[in-house]
């Protein structure tokens, strides 16, 4: 069986769970709806500034929603010792990981349609250079889906797993969030040509950080 | 070649030698019953075979692949029936066992074929999470099956079983041993282990007694023997 066909029988099963539980729909993305409504009740609309800050709140509140999405991504490895079960499948490590991570970004995505409309809706927003937009939500989804899933792995098995995740993930998708923030923000309010260097950067990161999983991942799923 | 063979294994739980220098040889074809007290090493020695616990030193081949440098490539040869089943809770009986199959690199047919097999039928399409333990055991079993391994490793196989379903085990394991394959089985419930098995090592203090095969390349059943 080739990778990608492995890959994709890991992402079904995750996908599956995750439409069956229905956790990714009644608590990740309430969660991140939530974060952006406090974020609107926190910052004084009438000074004008939601619109302004909107980039960096809507990838903020991806961001902090994207956690849960790993922690639990995870945890569904824990009960019955799926993890061991993991091992024992004979796929291989890259498989897991590409598959993992694409049910993560697969859930992110539905995530950031949700807080798109959120953003616009409550901020004020108007979608410009959808182009800019889209190869910019493909990129950071991408990278943050395979950076939480290598963390994930890492965390995985540790009793600490839950808050050691963010403490590991959040300083390591920092350029993340940076690229993201400032190609959403040029695609909307500023220069668009300025955008493109910050969706190259995270097209690097996406490159990098998937690389960075496909090696990596087997040796660390052994050794949790 | 043995299908499994370790000399002087150590396997180490945290700084504990669960393992401490184990010799044991498994051929095609049997069934060795790992007999012994609790915390003796027996489902460390199953877990190290599986790969699922590194080997500290010594030598441990399975199926010819050395496990201190690839615990991978054997484990689509094996399957392992432990205390947890492996299993998750929001998929079904029937979606449990495709994946597992699925991974195994095995048709869905051979998922069906389990599910009939250990009576799964009437709850083949219940969450995982709602099987009762006794249904619980056998989705274990079927996963084994499912997966068509070469070397099954059963940890405390009859536990929890109703007597319909250990003759049914008990008739999948002498089944799968006139086929070729291999079992290796730990547990305490001699009389219906030492029923089947073919031989029997006593696993004490992390060291296998009598683990080591007859000479001869076919194996045949023998008496019973304990060598403390």
């Amino acid at each position: 069986m080739s990778i990608l066909r492995e890959a994709r029988l890991v992402a079904a099963k995750d996908l599956r769970i995750e439409r069956r539980s229905r956790v990714a729909l009644q608590q990740i993305v309430p969660f991140g709806v939530i974060v952006l409504v406090l974020f609107a009740f926190a910052i004084d609309p009438d000074r004008g500034l939601l619109p302004r800050l909107a980039p960096g709140l809507f990838w903020a509140a991806l961001l902090l929603a994207s956690i849960l999405a790993v922690n639990r991504s995870f945890a569904v490895e824990e009960a019955n010792g799926a993890r061991d079960g993991l091992r024992l499948s004979g796929l291989d490590g890259a498989a897991i990981f590409l598959g993992k991570a694409a049910a993560i970004a697969a859930e992110l995505a539905l995530l950031e349609l949700v807080l798109g409309v959120g953003v616009i809706v409550l901020y004020d927003v108007t979608p410009r250079n959808a182009l800019v937009l889209f190869l910019t939500a493909v990129a950071a989804t991408i990278a943050l889906a395979a950076t939480g899933t290598v963390y994930g792995i890492v965390a995985a098995g540790l009793r600490v797993r839950e808050t050691l995740v963010p403490l590991l993930v959040l300083p390591a998708v920092t350029p993340v969030m940076l690229g993201a923030t400032r190609a959403f923000e040029s695609a909307l309010g500023g220069v668009p040509s300025e955008a493109w260097p910050w969706v190259q950067l995270l097209g690097a990161c996406a490159v990098l950080s998937v690389i960075v999983g496909v090696l990596a991942f087997g040796p660390l799923l052994e050794e949790s | 070649m043995p299908v499994v063979s370790m000399r002087s294994a150590v396997c180490l739980l945290g700084r504990f030698p669960a393992l401490a220098g184990a010799d044991l040889d498994v051929d095609e074809g049997d069934i060795l019953l790992l007999s012994g007290p609790n915390g003796a090493g027996k489902t460390t020695l199953l877990r190290c075979v599986a790969g699922l616990v590194p080997l500290h030193s010594g030598t441990a081949f399975v199926f010819g692949h050395d496990l201190a440098f690839d615990r991978r490539t054997a484990r689509h040869e094996l399957a392992l029936v432990g205390h947890e089943t492996f299993c998750y809770d929001d998929l079904t009986v029937r979606e449990n066992l495709r994946f597992a199959a699925a991974a195994a690199r095995r048709p869905n047919a051979a998922a069906d074929a389990a599910l009939e097999r250990l009576d799964l039928g009437r709850v083949a399409d219940i969450a995982h999470s709602r099987l009762s333990a006794g249904q619980r055991r056998r989705l274990s079993l079927a996963v084994a099956l499912a997966r068509e391994a070469r070397l099954l490793l059963l940890d405390e196989p009859h536990a929890g079983l109703d007597p319909t379903t250990r003759e049914t085990l008990d008739a999948i394991l002498l089944g799968a041993a006139s086929e070729g394959r291999t079992v290796v089985l730990a547990s305490h419930e001699l009389v219906y282990a030492r029923a089947i098995a073919t031989r029997e090592a006593r696993v004490v203090a992390g060291l296998v007694q009598g683990g080591l095969a007859p000479a001869t390349t076919k194996p045949e059943p023998k008496p019973l023997e304990v060598r403390a």
